[in-house]
């Protein structure tokens, strides 16, 4: 039978969970902060967490970039041939990779690789008991796994949108200049003149770390948020790869709007 | 894992990301060519500065001899006020000629400096005097029209 009062009442539970869950995980983020500074003394925590997160990622991140860079390379070409502007490639994928692709499609590589399989390990942990046998022995948990895993992603992404940005480079100029034939000279005086390191570069660095922040408290949040079961886990998964695409897609429009304005 | 290889790897991927970063700096951005270290300060007037933008280059003879730093508007003489950072190392005579003009057809503008013949040296915040404004195509076409359809009437 239609009731509704209960659709109306399951709405309401709906928006008061989501907005319980924010501030619940703002708070998280506050514990992780307060803990930093005990789980930096073990270091080894953390460089752990960076080469799990960080140098793991590495090769999908090097070869996803290389070929974003090719694919702009053709595409740009093909498009900027019409109008006869072809030495102009180098500035269209440098600048396009710089800002836009490489700290978002970074990001969301970062999320399905390493984000995801934080979440899995802190999920599992919580549903093994894991987390709270630290407890009972006077080791917190947030200082000894969570805070970690935070800062190996938080350290990791933005080394990774760097590189991406630089292997889409390399792979733009593969294709324009050794497949293609365009200029060499006119591809890379094009891109230095056109690109500038505050405005485009540092930018595009402050965006990737921002990224970083987001996937990885996503990611160490809904791992510790989890319900503690096979499924419960899963699902946690799946929130951290799509909560973090979401994030990442609109943080960037809105760090893109107070950026890159056009007003210059 | 072990410690020893596990810090080498973090450490390789740390010395990649610092290598990308550098990479971006220096080869595709501008950090390494365009740097003005000590510049002075120069402006001009120009009664219309077409698509001229703020951070665009300033060159004399080709060669980028300085940047854009602000374009604004005077309201008490309807000009344009672009005002310039300019590479210390480079001195121009009093009167120099500032002209803005567009890189091929429809590249971006920028100010080009004509030397003239004048001792003396503009000194940091001393204003050009002699300008000369952008070339806007409408206008060009505008009066290649009247110009044709003028031709037209006289010889009826």
């Amino acid at each position: 039978m239609f009731n509704p009062l209960s659709l109306i009442r399951k709405l309401g539970h709906a928006t008061v969970n989501r907005i319980w869950r924010l501030g619940f995980a703002t708070r998280f983020l506050f514990a992780i902060l307060k803990y930093s500074a005990t789980s930096f003394r073990r270091l080894p925590l953390t460089l752990r967490e960076i080469y799990f997160s960080g140098v793991l990622s590495l090769l999908i991140i090097v070869v996803s970039g290389l070929f974003v860079g090719m694919v702009l390379g053709l595409q740009g070409y093909e498009t900027l041939q019409r109008y006869g502007s072809t030495e102009a490639l180098g500035i269209l994928v440098a600048l396009s990779l710089t800002r836009e692709l490489g700290p978002v499609v970074a990001g969301l590589l970062f999320a399905s690789r390493a984000g995801s399989s934080v979440t899995a390990e802190i999920g599992l942990m919580k549903s093994t008991e894991q987390l709270k046998a630290m407890d009972m022995m006077a080791v917190d948990p947030i200082a000894r796994v969570v805070a970690p895993r935070f800062w190996g992603g938080v350290i990791s992404m933005p080394l990774l949108a760097a590189l991406f940005s630089a292997m889409g480079v390399m792979g733009g100029w593969l294709v324009g200049v050794v497949f293609i034939g365009v200029d060499e000279g006119a591809f890379w005086a094009q891109m230095q003149a056109g690109v500038d390191f505050r405005y485009d570069i540092v930018n595009g660095v402050i965006k990737s770390f921002v990224f970083g922040i987001a996937v990885s408290l996503i990611a160490v949040f809904e791992g510790y948020d989890s319900a503690p079961t096979a499924e419960g886990v899963s699902r946690a998964i799946t929130r951290t790869v799509v909560t973090s695409a979401l994030a990442i897609l609109a943080l960037d429009f809105v760090l893109t709007s107070f950026m890159f304005r056009g007003t210059s | 894992m072990n410690r020893t290889v596990l810090d080498l790897w973090v450490g390789i991927f740390v010395a990649i990301g610092i290598a990308a970063v550098m990479f971006l700096a220096l080869k595709v951005g501008n950090l390494s060519s365009a740097h003005l270290s000590n510049t002075y300060v120069l402006q001009a007037k120009f009664d219309n500065i077409g698509g001229l933008k703020v951070r665009g280059p300033v060159k004399s003879a080709g060669v980028v001899v300085g940047r854009i730093s602000d374009i604004t508007f005077d309201p008490a003489t309807y000009e344009a006020v672009v005002t310039m950072n300019v590479d210390g190392r480079y001195q121009f005579p009093k009167d120099t000629f500032a002209a803005i003009y567009t890189a091929g057809l429809l590249g971006e503008q920028f100010i080009g400096f004509e030397v003239g013949g004048e001792e003396k040296m503009l000194k940091s915040g001393d204003v050009i005097k002699k300008t000369q404004s952008a070339v806007v195509l409408e206008k060009l076409i505008s009066q290649f029209l009247f110009n044709k359809a003028a031709d037209g009437q006289d010889t009826k």
